[in-house]
């Protein structure tokens, strides 16, 4: 591409032969920068070999900009060739008006901040109406049992409950050789070794045992539960099955709870038994505890309350884990990227409420003294 | 000639779906792709565009063998072409202009104005109304996805443009708005077009020339004409059916002027 720019009777021509498009946009656009300030000036194309949309659009943008400054560019002899690119793009930047973006200012922050504020507090009443949701659904299948999905029960118990044992049992049995590792050399300088059975056995009981069985639970299920009712929702499964009065409650969202609420407490009894297996062997190894002292000293030292008091924070775990899993899978739009986003959050949420829970519980018995 | 295929051959394990396929199209036309369905036309079309590596044979565009061709080569032949995909293929985490933008922020020294100019000109030029540059796929329909995919395909200005199934899906006012667009587009900017399509009235609004796939080769090439004259049981049952007698009708469509 070259421009060359004359002047006749101080009258600028530009003059543009060879190909003019996306490669030359700059170079040209520099060159349109030259041209000198006159009423009056010419652009001839008839040398024009190549256009393209975006060389169309320079020199429409172009003309339009030194009229404004008060140049009256005529375009002359465009070929035949390029002459129905040019018009058409001419059509479309005059419809083509920028959309502008509104500012950012103090209001529209404040504005942001209520609208999540008010987002809080509809989420909130969302879980509160997933959990109405698998009540009245549970109530119902227990007054009439014959519309109840058992064979969905029994796979998704399958699914969060026995396949996650393998995982559940190793991460307890570890915990449990941190903790009597841990204990063994902060209580050896005092001489209370022995002391260490209590620490294991109190902590993973009572806490760390369902806590941490939750947790992991959370990471596994809650996400399979969004990504698989998200899926049914994006491929229009879920409006499939309402047109066939099939209840999507009852058949998707009862099932996974309820199995997670029958197997959570499980799985947090195998997590306590790992743990304590773990402790043992390891004070067994660093301590010289024997499995047999350990024993008498776990029955003697250790109140049964405290497996209660873990114990029972699980169903409550669960039911979190699985309403917050299955609301965001009936949260996913028609895009493959709010599936992706919603198995996140899904996955944040419950780990964050079932810690948060947890606390919550660890206040409750302090006041009641358990 | 823009693409020459000579004796393609693709396989899916024991399943033969092409077999000595050959084929040309030539500079400047629209070339309809025909045939029933699991004939391979999307095959066809994924191992022009390098998709798919075809199992023999040889497929040239724009002279050039695509076959053993080294990346730059190859990255360089797919800036002269776009493809629209059946639903868009849109970024979904991208907005309308943004997705657009995607093929011009390959260009050197682009500055980034011009490239958000060059892309809501691409937008309204598909016919989109600007408004909806800045939305995300998902919150588009069907249509209008499609028109997306349209302008991203032709944002680097490309000598061939693939369109699969471009009205697969659209009502029959969208359908025909496209077609229109399409020929409005051709005729502007001077495109070869590689259609694949079922749609009967898009192969009489646009197409030059008609390609059709049965028996894993292409059966027939010619004109819309030329077709009523063969005598192949699935090609008579397609052009002489119904559908192929209404469509023919109604005949291609006028180019508007603008």
């Amino acid at each position: 591409m070259s421009i060359k720019i004359g002047t006749t009777a101080g009258r600028p021509e530009i003059e543009i032969s060879g190909s003019l498009g996306l490669p030359e946009l700059e170079q040209a656009r520099r060159r349109f920068a030259q041209i000198p300030f006159a009423p009056h000036a010419t652009l001839d194309l008839s040398a024009l070999q190549r256009l393209d949309s975006a060389g169309a659009w320079l020199l429409l943008t172009e003309q339009a900009r030194l009229r404004q400054e008060g140049t009256d560019l005529t375009i002359a002899s465009v070929p035949p060739h390029a002459l129905p690119l040019v018009e058409v793009v001419r059509a479309n930047l005059e419809r083509a008006e920028p959309a502008t973006r509104p500012p950012l200012t103090v209001a529209t922050l404040l504005d942001r901040l209520g609208r999540q504020v008010a987002g809080a507090g509809t989420f909130l009443r969302d879980l509160l109406g997933y959990l109405g949701i698998f009540t009245a659904r549970l109530l119902g299948a227990l007054r009439r049992p014959r519309g109840f999905h058992l064979t969905s029960l029994v796979h998704h118990c399958e699914e969060v409950g026995l396949r996650a044992v393998p995982i559940v049992a190793l991460m307890a049995f570890l915990i449990g050789v941190v903790l009597a590792f841990q204990g063994a050399t902060q209580l050896r300088p005092f001489g209370a070794e022995i002391f260490v059975v209590e620490l294991i056995a109190i902590s993973i009981l009572r806490e760390l045992g369902v806590l941490l069985t939750a947790i992991i639970v959370a990471g596994r299920t809650a996400s399979a539960f969004t990504a698989a009712i998200g899926s049914m929702k994006m491929r229009e499964e879920i409006d499939a099955m309402q047109t066939l009065r099939i209840d999507p409650a009852s058949a998707l969202i009862l099932p996974r709870i309820l199995a997670l609420v029958i197997t959570l407490p499980i799985l947090g009894l195998v997590a306590d038994l790992s743990g304590l297996l773990g402790g043992a062997l390891m004070s067994w190894a660093e301590l010289g505890i024997s499995p047999a002292m350990f024993r008498t000293r776990l029955i003697e030292g250790v109140e049964p309350i405290h497996v209660v008091v873990g114990l029972v924070k699980a169903p409550v775990f669960a039911l979190i884990i699985g309403i917050v899993g299955c609301r965001a899978g009936m949260q996913v739009g028609n895009s493959a990227e709010s599936l992706g986003r919603m198995t996140s959050s899904a996955v944040v949420t419950a780990i964050f409420a079932v810690i948060v829970t947890d606390a919550l519980f660890s206040i409750l018995f302090a006041q009641v003294g358990l | 000639m823009v693409i020459r295929i000579r004796g393609l051959e693709n396989r899916f394990g024991p399943h033969r779906v092409h077999e000595g396929l050959d084929l040309d199209m030539r500079r400047g036309e629209v070339l309809g792709v025909v045939g029933g369905s699991g004939t391979g036309k999307s095959v066809l079309l994924r191992s022009i565009v390098g998709l798919r590596r075809p199992n023999a044979g040889r497929i040239a565009v724009f002279g050039e063998e695509m076959t053993g061709i080294d990346e730059h080569r190859r990255a360089a032949l797919a800036a002269r072409w776009g493809v629209m995909f059946q639903d868009g293929a849109l970024f979904s985490s991208l907005t309308l202009r943004e997705n657009v933008e995607v093929p011009l922020r390959g260009v050197e020294g682009l500055d980034p104005d011009t490239r958000r100019a060059l892309a809501e000109l691409k937008i309204a030029m598909v016919g989109l109304p600007l408004d909806a540059a800045e939305t995300y796929p998902a919150e588009l329909s069907g249509g209008m996805r499609k028109r997306a995919g349209l302008a991203r395909a032709l944002a680097l200005d490309p000598e061939i443009v693939f369109l699969d199934e471009p009205t697969a899906g659209l009502d029959p006012i969208g359908a025909a708005a496209f077609d229109r667009l399409m020929r409005d587009l051709v005729q502007a900017l001077g495109l070869s077009v590689f259609l694949v399509t079922h749609d009967l009235d898009t192969l009489y609004a646009l197409c030059d020339r008609v390609a059709v796939l049965a028996e894993r080769r292409v059966l027939a090439t010619g004109t819309l004409d030329d077709m009523l004259a063969v005598e192949h049981p699935w090609v008579r049952d397609y052009f002489h059916g119904p559908r192929g007698r209404a469509a023919r009708r109604s005949g291609p469509v006028a180019p508007q002027g603008r």
